[in-house]
């Protein structure tokens, strides 16, 4: 039996700066994960996917899990919580622009 | 459709003939019979395929002389990669064709010019 | 060192304008991602978790002081001040933008460098023995057959969409410096009756599934060596497997097929191909010889280096570490480590790139190597210079005295930046040095390699480790597999596993007690960590890894 969908986001990385961007709710693309609109049906994460995969200015489009938080959507993965942040070794990225 | 690129850009097909069609997956070992042929197309079924590369190659090694096409995904950018290894042409969809025009391919049409290959394998000077 | 004639400067310039092009019809749609992926690929360009990453080539790892001084401006202009040497002897920059990549391109053309086929499925750069023209040890200079091999894979027709990455690495001395038995191709400079040639050793690879090097010619002469070399990738671009990645490199077509069977198959092709060669290549490797022929040495006296290291400590320390014996018994190979403890293996600010590159002109006959163990090498300082060479050092945190110990740490960037890890590797390492550095122990322990990968693909070569450990994702939590016994070495050895992994609070801790294992049981001080685990085996280790459930307990 399938497992039953869990919510997700739509991420990628602009093609331009390479860096992590994900979809918002008015189909625009944010650099901060609390901005992204979280989708809690499949039909409808997979369409905004597919949306969000003809855009030719991002790459790598795809959905992965995250959850509801006090200020938005929060990660469920080490992998997530990486990608919003930055490196642990430097004061880089996204981390460093806050 | 397709379109037919050569060192010239585009042109319309004027092959009338029989292709002899090979896949990419062919057996290096069989191409020798194939030497004779009149005219082969090697199919490209994905651009990161490469094998048509080297199949092409060993065609040209074994003695095949008639006309060599390069059929299906390639792009612009490995068209100086067909050349050097031995297609006379490469034959594309006219999808690519559109997205990729005749300025895309013809700026790769100096694949004679700037090739390290062509470079090492010059004969030895006389010693 | 080599230095571009009109052709090579030609060729990288034509290459940037391509590129350049390239990028300015993926942004008008001309070229799709799918397409646009290998050819940025092939100009070493990755998309990775924060940003781009640009990966240069330094070709068998040497470099003089003015690329070294253009990597440091390329730093500082259009990344964030720093660089990070690889495992490949590359550099990588974090965090280009891909509109400026062409500049960059451009900026390293105008030094003689590119970052052509640094990634991609096509023949990467070539590697050679970081102590290589210098070394006491080294028979042949591996150098200008590598750079021979640079120029005939670079472009190569054929080769630009194999099944997988290719690597080749060239040595010519008695110590494996360069790991060739663990690359696709590893080629072993000798002689035979008289003539010059090499051993061709097949399928080495670490990655999923790790695999020692086979012989697959014992004796090449040079004037076949290309030939052979392209027969060899000539056949494994058709037989290799295009239906499984993960099952695509030389190493498995040979374990497939049997390495009888691919050499009767190169044989066969590299009768079609060797009359394709004119011969022009033995000219063209004369001539590339000419560039590496050894700088004139100083005959003077070392009392400078004798009286600093009889009343200098710290001096004597580094010494001890650091230097190498060079060919001539005046000169020293000195190691500047990139470990200092706590920070990033193979990172270098640019400001540490130019003052290594300032000491390579003031001491070191304008030459510096980048290591595959992340450290820069200057293969030719004379003995009498190395006291104010070690000031300098000492002056921009260069001077760490841990070369082959155990804070001198392989790690790839693991999750930290690469898209690939299932880990982090950077944050362990650290965590490491720091450890022993507290404890003071690092020269007790004396010799001992530890290797850190942040995913299965192995780029820290944590197989041939003396301890690897390797980063993966279990059910969602980073988790640290380790394995004990590898060597990457003339005798190379694929380390064995232990047993269960461990979880990112728990690995710095377990190998403590790893090593603590070691120093209590080998025999006295001369016994190396690897030499103990030989003798030994893996049981005191595996034992003191795994405590008992009830000692656990007790100590919770």
């Amino acid at each position: 039996m399938a497992r039953p969908f869990t919510p997700k986001i739509v991420t990628a990385n602009a093609l331009l700066e390479g860096d992590v961007i994900y979809l918002s709710p008015q189909d625009t693309w944010v650099r901060d994960l609390c901005d992204a609109a979280l989708f809690s049906q499949q039909d409808q994460a997979e369409e905004r996917l597919a949306f969000a995969s003809k855009d030719g200015f991002v790459v790598g489009a795809y959905l992965v899990d995250a959850v509801a938080g006090e200020n938005g959507p929060e990660p469920v993965h080490f992998r997530e919580d990486f990608r919003r942040t930055g490196p642990s070794n430097h004061n880089h990225g996204k981390q460093a622009e806050l | 459709m397709s379109v037919i690129v050569q060192d010239g850009g585009f042109i319309a097909d004027d092959f009338i003939g029989e292709w002899l069609d090979l896949t990419s997956d062919t057996d290096p070992a069989t191409l020798k019979q194939y030497a004779g042929s009149a005219a082969i197309r090697i199919d490209f079924p994905a651009f990161s395929d490469g094998r048509g590369f080297t199949l092409a190659k060993i065609l040209r090694l074994s003695g095949f002389t008639g006309r060599l096409r390069a059929n299906g995904h390639v792009i612009a950018d490995q068209y100086a990669m067909a050349r050097r290894s031995g297609f006379d042409e490469v034959s594309i969809s006219d999808e690519l064709a559109t997205r990729q025009p005749q300025e895309q391919w013809l700026a790769r049409a100096d694949w004679q010019a700037h090739d390290y290959q062509a470079r090492v394998r010059r004969p030895a000077t006389a010693s | 060192m080599y230095t571009y004639n009109d052709f090579d400067e030609a060729f990288v310039r034509e290459r940037v304008a391509q590129f350049s092009g390239q990028v300015a019809r993926r942004i008008d749609g001309s070229l799709t991602e799918e397409e646009f992926r290998p050819l940025r690929l092939m100009n070493g360009l990755y998309l990775q978790l924060h940003a781009y990453m640009l990966r240069v080539a330094i070709p068998y790892g040497t470099i003089n002081p003015d690329q070294m001084d253009q990597l440091a401006l390329i730093a500082e202009k259009f990344d964030k001040g720093y660089g990070h040497f690889t495992t490949r002897q590359n550099i990588q920059y974090n965090w280009p933008k891909l509109p400026d990549v062409p500049a960059i391109l451009e900026a390293l053309a105008d030094v003689g460098m590119h970052a052509i086929q640094t990634s991609g499925n096509t023949i990467r750069n070539v590697t050679a023995d970081h102590f290589a023209g210098a070394a006491a040890d080294e028979a042949y200079d591996p150098r200008p057959v590598a750079e021979l091999i640079r120029q005939w894979s670079t472009d190569h027709p054929e080769f630009q969409f194999l099944p997988r990455k290719f690597k080749v690495a060239v040595t010519g001395a008695s110590h494996d410096r360069a790991v060739v038995r663990a690359h696709d191709i590893g080629v072993v400079l000798k002689e035979q009756n008289g003539v010059k040639g090499a051993e061709v050793i097949v399928g080495g690879g670490l990655g999923r599934t790790p695999m020692v090097g086979k012989t697959l010619n014992e004796f090449v002469p040079f004037a076949d060596l290309l030939p052979y070399i392209e027969a060899t990738v000539s056949v494994w671009n058709l037989l290799g497997r295009r239906d499984n990645k993960y099952k695509a490199r030389i190493k498995i077509t040979v374990h497939e097929h049997g390495i009888d069977d691919i050499r009767a198959r190169v044989e066969e092709r590299f009768t079609q191909i060797k009359p394709t060669f004119g011969g022009i290549d033995m000219e063209m490797l004369a001539q590339i010889e000419q560039h590496f022929v050894a700088p004139i040495f100083a005959n003077k006296p070392v009392d400078a280096y004798t009286r600093a290291y009889e009343n200098d400590p710290v001096f004597r320390a580094w010494a001890d570490t650091n230097l190498a014996a060079h060919k001539n018994e005046d000169y020293s190979i000195v190691t500047i480590s990139l470990k200092k403890p706590g920070a990033t293996p193979g990172d270098a600010s640019a400001d540490q790139m130019r003052s290594m590159a300032q000491l390579a002109r003031d001491y070191g006959h304008d030459e510096l190597r980048i290591s595959h163990e992340q450290n820069v090498i200057l293969p030719h300082v004379h003995k009498s210079n190395l006291p104010a060479l070690h000031a300098v050092l000492k002056g921009n945190d260069l001077a760490t005295a841990n070369a082959g110990l155990i804070s001198d740490i392989i790690a790839c960037p693991g999750m930290d930046y690469c898209a690939l890890a299932t880990a982090r590797s950077i944050p362990v390492a650290q965590g490491i040095a720091t450890r022993f550095d507290e404890l003071k122990l690092e020269h007790e322990i004396g010799q001992l390699k530890i290797k850190i990968s942040g995913c299965i693909n192995a780029c820290g070569h944590h197989h041939v480790g003396h301890i690897g450990i390797l980063g993966l994702d279990r059910a969602g939590v980073e988790n640290y597999q380790i394995t004990l016994g590898g060597d990457g070495t003339e005798t190379t050895v694929i380390g064995d596993r232990t047993g269960p992994g461990f979880a990112y609070d728990e690995i710095i801790p377990a190998i403590e007690r790893l090593v603590h294992a070691y120093l209590n049981a080998r025999l006295d001080a001369e016994e190396t960590f690897l030499q103990a685990y030989r003798r030994l085996g893996m049981a005191p280790f595996k034992e003191a890894l795994y405590p008992p459930k009830e000692e656990k307990a007790n100590a919770a």
